[in-house]
């Protein structure tokens, strides 16, 4: 297969990651009444990012990466 | 019911992002698929960990967010039976026992398979009600779907079922088995994203497992259960009357357990697809026991959000409640997009939707594939023309995509007029579905078993469920749809559920009766045609020299004690 997953699910996750972490910084934080306080968009976005920056990484490394053909 | 959800802009970046995705992924691997085994198998490349996700995900559709959550708050934490008493063993064993003949026989579909082990009629048989029900089904998720966005958001119904169902033809179209799985994958990862701060959210808001508990009691004793009803998965198992289920622990075992789950597990063409399409024996043996693993912790990510929402909502002043039915009955279904809204602010609200709208395709995508592959090897090839090319076979398998869809999306709509049309033909598919694990289990372990026995065992097993379900009502239904058409009703069961477990296990029990005496009249096949088809003619794959988290031995040993360990912790 000439596509490693991890690029689209790194791609996916690393967008998410930026939207929910950029509209965390900036919205009012009245919206998180409803999450008990929490500013979760920032987070959680946080959270997104790293796994989406993480598989991009694995999904690179061509040689020696585990994907046949 | 005016529960209308708000998405702002940031909600719907995150919805048009991975519709982008999606079909970018649909489009990369356009070039790579060029044989008719790309298409329907991903030309058996697939690496054990992405099939064993896609395995788990082309089950995860809206049945399994929607209903498990929708369980969790009718049933509390018993609904985990359906993962840790019926899934888990059932996916240890296909790994374990069925996999070296599924994969090592070469067969690319379960009907071929059926074609090889017994004649050409079983095939028949499974290839038409199987490509039947894979059409039906998809048509029924998109139906639901479509109503579900439109009290959520206000969608248009015609757009929701349209706009979903021309994103997935499209990425199917064009990379075929291999664009469903990467696809499947994306969303498991997406469920997981979108339903973790849920459970964090809720368990928070209820002070824990404690509090959930304790909130639960007030439920239980309030329905008339003792107050652990909700929160323990065995201990009232003994009597149907002293669970929210109404089903007692043999019918569970024997019904859920084994009968329905292994049914599923095993011989569904939608999952074993995926491990089909894996790289290697070791890997497709692999697929199914990687799958169980996120299988066995599912039940936190959707079964607690239904229980916390119970517990809200027999709680007064706690701010949340289900919406009622207009029988006055709550409406259980609405659970995870309540709770997505009551919990989740703008921005997090997107990602949850985006998770529930990829479960919906993601379950769509899985029967449409499941559909193009089996008309076009199993139906096609088989019946309409037989020397077709294989570069006519691809061709075959992109038209079978959309017109597949098409169909889908007529059952939809057909759905808007005649509901019941659509009861009926689930349940005629349950008759049908019930007893093929019988003939599956007989087929692989006694070699004795012979064609005309497997072709009559299934079609008396299928009359057995359709007469035991004739002659037997829930309490409380009326005749008809529920049961009780055959006049009666000869038994009445405690729940619904109780009455499906059982209709299961009279068809499979007859399906197996009858199988063995048909056999013994008829004369088997010799030895040597069976060789890798039956478990005692096959060589056992050699795993001896693999690290043990890569034989499958050790893993279903770990994946069965972990199971035993839950089932422990919440009996």
């Amino acid at each position: 297969m000439n596509l490693d997953i991890r690029i689209p699910i790194g791609m996916l996750f690393t967008i998410l990651g930026v939207l929910l972490t950029g509209y965390g910084v900036v919205a009012d934080h009245n919206i998180y009444q409803r999450s008990l306080g929490y500013n979760v968009n920032l987070s959680w976005g946080l959270v997104l990012l790293a796994f989406g920056i993480v598989m991009l990484l694995l999904g690179r490394r061509r040689p020696g990466s585990d994907v046949p053909r | 019911m005016a529960t209308t959800l708000h998405l702002g802009f940031i909600d719907y970046s995150i919805l048009v992002t991975y519709f982008a995705l999606v079909l970018g992924v649909g489009f990369a691997l356009r070039r790579s698929t060029k044989s008719s085994t790309d298409f329907f198998l991903s030309g058996r490349s697939i690496p054990a960990w992405v099939a064993g996700l896609a395995f788990l995900s082309a089950n995860m559709g809206a049945q399994e967010l929607i209903g498990m959550a929708a369980s969790g708050a009718k049933y509390g934490i018993a609904t985990s039976h359906f993962y840790w008493i019926g899934a888990i063993p059932a996916m240890v064993f296909i790994g374990v026992f069925m996999m070296p003949f599924y994969y090592g026989s070469k067969a690319r579909s379960v009907p071929e398979y059926l074609r090889m082990r017994f004649d050409e009629k079983t095939r028949g048989f499974n290839a038409i009600t199987f490509a039947t029900m894979t059409v039906f089904s998809s048509g029924i998720s998109m139906y639901a779907m479509g109503l579900l966005l439109g009290v959520l958001l206000g969608w248009d119904f015609h757009v929701s079922v349209l706009v979903s169902a021309a994103i997935v033809m499209l990425y199917i179209f064009l990379g075929g088995l291999t664009s469903a799985i990467y696809n499947e994958v994306m969303q498991f990862f997406l469920i997981v994203a979108g339903f973790i701060p849920l459970v964090f959210l809720g368990l928070r808001d209820v002070g824990g497992w404690a509090g959930l508990s304790a909130r639960l009691a007030t439920t239980a004793t309030k329905a008339g259960f003792a107050p652990g009803a909700y929160t323990h998965s065995w201990k009232y198992m003994g009597h149907a009357a002293s669970n929210p289920m109404g089903v007692e622990w043999f019918g569970l075992v024997m019904g859920l357990g084994f009968v329905l789950s292994f049914g599923y597990w095993t011989t569904d063409f939608l999952v074993v697809q995926r491990a089909m399409a894996a790289d290697s024996m070791s890997a497709a043996r692999r697929t199914p026991l990687i799958a169980a693993f996120p299988k066995m912790l599912f039940p936190f990510l959707v079964i607690l959000p239904g229980m916390i929402a119970i517990a809200l909502t027999t709680q007064a002043g706690s701010g949340f409640a289900l919406p009622a039915k207009p029988d006055g009955t709550l409406n259980y279904d609405m659970t995870v997009p309540m709770m997505l809204g009551h919990y989740f602010p703008s921005g997090l609200l997107g990602l949850g939707l985006t998770a529930l709208l990829a479960s919906f395709m993601s379950g769509m995508a899985g029967n449409v594939t499941a559909f193009n592959t089996v008309w076009t090897y199993d139906i096609y090839q088989a019946y309409l023309k037989k020397d077709a090319s294989d570069q006519h076979l691809l061709w075959m398998g992109r038209m079978a995509t959309v017109f597949g869809i098409a169909l889908s999306v007529a059952t939809a709509y057909l759905t808007t007029q005649f509901n019941n049309i659509m009861d009926m033909l689930q349940l005629v598919f349950a008759f049908v579905n019930a007893p093929l694990f019988a003939t599956f289990l007989l087929g692989m372990f006694w070699r004795r078993t012979t064609g005309h026995a497997a072709f009559f065992g299934l079609l008396s097993g299928t009359l057995a469920a359709a007469i035991h379900h004739g002659l037997t009502l829930p309490r409380g239904s009326v005749a008809g749809i529920k049961g009780g058409w055959l006049g009666g009703p000869l038994h009445v069961y405690p729940s619904e559920m109780a009455q499906n477990f059982w209709t299961a296990i009279w068809a499979w029990s007859v399906c197996f009766g009858v199988t063995i005496i048909v056999s013994l009249v008829t004369r088997p096949r010799p030895d040597d045609e069976l060789r890798g088809l039956v478990y005692s003619l096959t060589e056992r794959p050699n795993t001896a020299g693999d690290a043990w988290y890569l034989r499958p031995g050790p893993l279903a040993g770990v994946l069965l004690s972990m199971t035993l360990v839950l089932n422990v912790i919440f009996f």
